[in-house]
């Protein structure tokens, strides 16, 4: 039967609140007395703090306390890392600095008060003694450096690490060519919109404590913030209101999170801290930082035999969450769409006096497919050939899959070829070059890049995972028919609430409006894990159903008792039980959803009524489950099921981007011609917000491949600190995005389903740089690290003159 | 030291004492609870905070409270007029020009003024008008579908 719901554009049921100006994030949530929170933070990157005075600020008007370092070192736990690697240097990172400082913006000093502007005077009245000390900044130079960032250790090493499958050296040596090519992969911000934000209140007689935070994890910021505070796991209630974005930011535990949950128990009152843009800029994590060598061995007719990529990873001065583990997945990644039997990452993983870098977008992954992107490029131009054809050249076909590669990952479904040509055929990849030739001849520099990624997703198996990596689900049919649908997954932007509402509306034949899907509060919802790394559809998706597969289970056999016939003699369609004989009858109305008893006018709940009919609806039994005088002996009441869903293997989803450029000789400006990008993310539940996702991602990778960077001086001082520095793409900077897809189904999953968050930020960066470099191949450009501006265009365009 | 304000917000007159430094958006957050309209970088670069003051959009995040005192301010909790969504929040839901939603007051303020300005814009005057609000999730193609939604909705009556 085709599905109602699953596959339409169904337009969102979270967007009535939001374009009403009627939604809550954790700065529209208004306490009584509630007190609010600014810090000191750190003006140098590197310096010993020799003395602090807060005398003046105590005394400021409204200012209720000042917490330092001191106060706070034996009282709150450090910051945790969750990853585990062998060797790997862990610094203890408190939640206000002690007596050093790591990174411009690092926490020293809390000011509590009345209202935001007094908090914010009495920062300025707080001095910190500094005592300045050399910075470590170059990534390449910081192994080596005679600074040490963390005294503890004996260098700024975090940890070495050698990955990957296959004779690399015999690969090398057999080889008939080889390339190399130094990349850069740009530090960036993640700026979401909304800033971090956290809200605390501690009720002292209930001895609990409710933290509402701007976070994508929230059961286990819960966990973490139970252990940093000493508070008993279920004494303490995360609650996430709308948030406002996140790409991996809040993806985090910060210090700040546990701090304000510790001050309203001291102080026995709520407190609030909304970060500003520029703390958002220096102290939430950054992206990417990477810098190394891509080497790629290869034969003469392109086929690639063995890639090495020996890189230096910038991880900032200390550890967030998932910090050292981000590189590790760049390492899993880089056999990209291809068949390649030898690979080897070497990374060497440094402190540096920066904030940390962690999971945005991507995280790690979108570093893979630039460098063997580029790489497969450098291939191409080295032999003379095209670049679509030495993609296609080292494809795994449709049919090798599941396919293993020598970075150990067993990739699940997949046909490139098949992307790749319905991108060239959009695109009509023929004529583009033609005109490009053409272009050219009239002196015109236009740019083709291709990029055919695959990209790992629905992280993932626990196995795999620092702290689990399932989902849970419970669905549940109230009394009067209506569906609540409680999601371990954190939706922040994607579109869950409808999405999810789909799939249960589908499985229970009921109406759309009829179902409400809650999440981000752990105080209602089963323990779950959060939304992040393309997980909440492949994951918790399926969470949703195969929980109301085992609610229609128990709801079959109450059926039957309840049409006193023989549970196999019913079916279920259309939201309804039906006696077989009587099906086509039934079903000869309509497959409209069926409704719940609850728009019946209201007063008491009618007994369900079954004598003489040959169907129950899903609702009735809801109601006969709840009232529990009519089902069969030894079944539980109520009707309700829960799951926790866990993944054998992550999903691999792929795809084809074409992006095409001009170059302006005068300027060196860069301007989009056609962007085409065909993207197989298995089963669509959603197809408008499938388009949506990939949009922002590719836009996303606009803003690296072209506008953003954070840049440190070499003193360490921040000089991308706000929005007019640190340069995000804007409505006039994007092409018109032709967008289709193939559908290759997940085999991991029963919905058929990969993930789509990350696709776009993966995907799209080595087309974009690619066609800029392809545009300025006439001058002998054969590579340019990002952000590629139109300055250094401009100067390549000109120098040969 | 505190100054009388007199001003008409969403058509309610509004009479308050605030501090002379009080940011408008701030004002209309925490004195008189619209938290639909958002702070997102306190440097009028990214239009979170955007609000029609006298008819033009501005962002209440660089603007004092007294200096708006005898203005008319609508906010996005006053655009839908006896429950009707305003045809370019109309245009946001269906064609999906939002995602996590923190921009979508200060765009649809934005393209409102767009559209009051230019009633059938081309795709170019449409990114031209929304470049001083950032959206970081939607990658901004949903929301000129959306604007152009509202330019033709409103040709059509």
């Amino acid at each position: 039967m085709p599905k109602k719901y699953v596959g339409q554009s169904v337009k969102r049921t979270e967007d009535p609140r939001l374009i009403k100006g009627l939604a809550h994030y954790v700065d529209d949530i208004k306490l009584p007395d509630t007190l609010h929170v600014a810090f000191v933070r750190s003006v140098y990157a590197h310096a010993r703090i020799n003395h602090i005075d807060t005398s003046e600020a105590l005394k400021a008007p409204g200012v209720v306390a000042v917490y330092t370092g001191q106060d706070v070192a034996d009282k709150i736990g450090p910051v945790p890392c969750a990853s585990a690697l062998p060797d790997l240097k862990v610094p203890d990172h408190r939640v206000l600095a002690k007596d050093k400082v790591y990174f411009v913006g690092h926490p020293i000093a809390a000011v509590v008060a009345k209202d935001r502007y007094a908090a914010r005077d009495a920062v300025d009245l707080i001095v910190v003694d500094y005592e300045e000390l050399p910075v470590v900044i170059d990534v390449e130079t910081a192994a080596n450096d005679e600074t040490v960032i963390h005294e503890e250790f004996t260098d700024n090493i975090a940890y070495r690490m050698t990955s990957g499958e296959g004779d690399i050296d015999a690969a090398f040596a057999s080889a008939d060519r080889t390339i190399k090519q130094r990349i850069l992969h740009n530090r960036l911000a993640p700026i979401a919109m909304e800033p971090r934000g956290v809200l605390a209140r501690y009720f002292p007689g209930e001895e609990e404590l409710t933290v509402w935070s701007s976070t994508q994890i929230p059961h286990l910021l819960r966990t973490q913030l139970a252990l940093m505070i000493g508070i008993p796991e279920n004494k303490l209630r995360v609650i996430t209101p709308e948030v406002g974005g996140g790409f991996g930011s809040k993806l985090n535990v910060y210090g700040e999170e546990a701090l304000l949950g510790w001050i309203s128990i001291q102080l026995g009152k709520p407190v609030k801290w909304i970060e500003t843009r520029r703390e958002n800029i220096q102290a939430t994590i950054h992206g990417r930082g990477q810098v190394g060598d891509i080497e790629v061995a290869f034969k003469n007719d392109g086929t690639v035999t063995g890639v090495r990529y020996n890189v230096f990873a910038d991880l900032g001065a200390y550890h967030q969450l998932l910090t050292p583990a981000i590189p590790t997945l760049t390492g899993l990644m880089l056999s990209g769409a291809y068949k390649i039997p030898a690979i080897q990452m070497n990374i060497t993983a440094c402190f540096t006096n920066k904030m940390a870098t962690d999971a945005y977008r991507g995280a790690g992954r979108p570093e893979a497919t630039y460098v063997i992107e580029r790489a497969m490029d450098i291939v191409a131009a080295e032999l003379g050939f095209d670049p679509a054809e030495v993609r296609r050249k080292n494809f795994p076909a449709a049919n090798e899959f599941p396919f293993h590669t020598a970075t150990g990952l067993d990739y699940d479904s997949g046909d490139y070829e098949a992307a790749l040509d319905k991108a060239q055929g959009i695109a009509d990849y023929a004529k583009l070059r033609a005109d490009q030739k053409a272009a050219r001849a009239e002196g015109r520099l236009i740019g083709i890049g291709i990029s055919t990624y695959v990209e790992i997703c629905a992280l993932g198996p626990s196995q795999a995972m620092p702290a689990g990596g399932w989902e849970s689900a419970t669905v549940r049919i109230e009394p009067t028919g209506k569906v609540t649908v409680l999601t371990g997954a954190s939706p922040h932007g994607q579109g869950q609430e409808t999405s999810f509402a789909q799939i249960a509306a589908d499985e229970l034949g009921v109406d759309l409006n009829d179902i409400t899907v809650i999440h981000g509060d752990t105080g209602v919802v089963q323990y779950g894990i959060g939304t992040f790394g393309s997980r909440a559809t492949a994951v918790g998706g399926t969470a949703v159903f195969v929980a109301i597969q085992k609610l229609k289970e128990k709801a079959h056999k109450i059926a039957a008792h309840m049409l006193q016939a023989d549970a196999t003699r019913l079916s279920f369609e259309g939201g309804k039980y039906s006696l077989q004989a009587a099906t086509a009858a039934a079903a000869g109305g309509s497959s409209e959803p069926v409704h719940p008893v609850g728009e019946a006018p209201a007063g008491a709940l009618p007994e369900p009524q079954t004598e003489g009919k040959s169907s129950v609806t899903i609702q009735e039994i809801a109601l006969a489950a709840h009232i529990a005088k009519e089902i069969p002996p030894d079944t539980e009441p109520g009707l309700s099921a829960t799951y926790f869903f866990e993944p054998k293997n992550f999903t691999f989803p792929f795809g084809t981007h074409i992006a095409v450029v001009e170059v302006d000789r005068e300027t060196g400006d860069i301007k989009f011609l056609r962007y085409v990008a065909v993207d197989d993310c298995g089963k669509v539940i959603n197809p408008m917000l499938v388009d949506g996702q990939v949009h922002g991602g590719i836009v996303q990778s606009i803003g690296q491949a072209m506008f953003e960077e954070v840049v440190y001086d070499e003193q360490g001082q921040l000089i991308t600190g706000t929005l007019m520095d640190y340069a995000l793409p804007r409505a006039s900077h994007i092409p018109n995005f032709e967008l289709d897809r193939t559908e290759t189904p997940s085999p991991v999953n029963p919905l058929g389903v990969k993930g789509v968050g990350e696709a776009g930020t993966i995907g799209a960066t080595p087309a974009i740089v690619g066609a800029i470099v392809d545009a300025l191949s006439p001058f002998g450009v054969k590579h340019l690290d990002m952000p590629v501006k139109p300055e250094a265009l401009w100067r390549i365009i000109n120098s040969t003159h | 030291m505190k100054t009388a304000i007199n001003l008409n917000v969403n058509g309610v007159a509004r009479t308050d004492e605030v501090e002379p430094r009080m940011l408008l958006v701030h004002y209309l957050r925490d004195v008189l609870d619209l938290t639909g309209t958002h702070v997102g970088c306190e440097t009028s670069l990214c239009g979170a905070c955007t609000v029609m003051l006298d008819g033009q959009a501005v962002k209440s995040c660089t603007m004092f409270a007294v200096q708006a005192d005898g203005s008319d301010v609508k906010t996005i909790e006053g655009f839908a007029t006896n429950g009707d969504l305003h045809p370019v929040q109309e245009g946001f839901w269906e064609k999906h020009g939002l995602q996590c939603g923190y921009c979508t007051p200060g765009m649809i303020v934005t393209a409102a003024q767009l559209l009051d300005r230019n009633a059938n814009p081309s795709r170019e005057e449409i990114c031209h008008g929304l470049d001083g609000n950032l959206c970081r999730c939607t990658g901004y193609q949903h929301i000129i579908e959306a604007v152009e939604y509202a330019a033709g909705k409103a040709a059509d009556k």
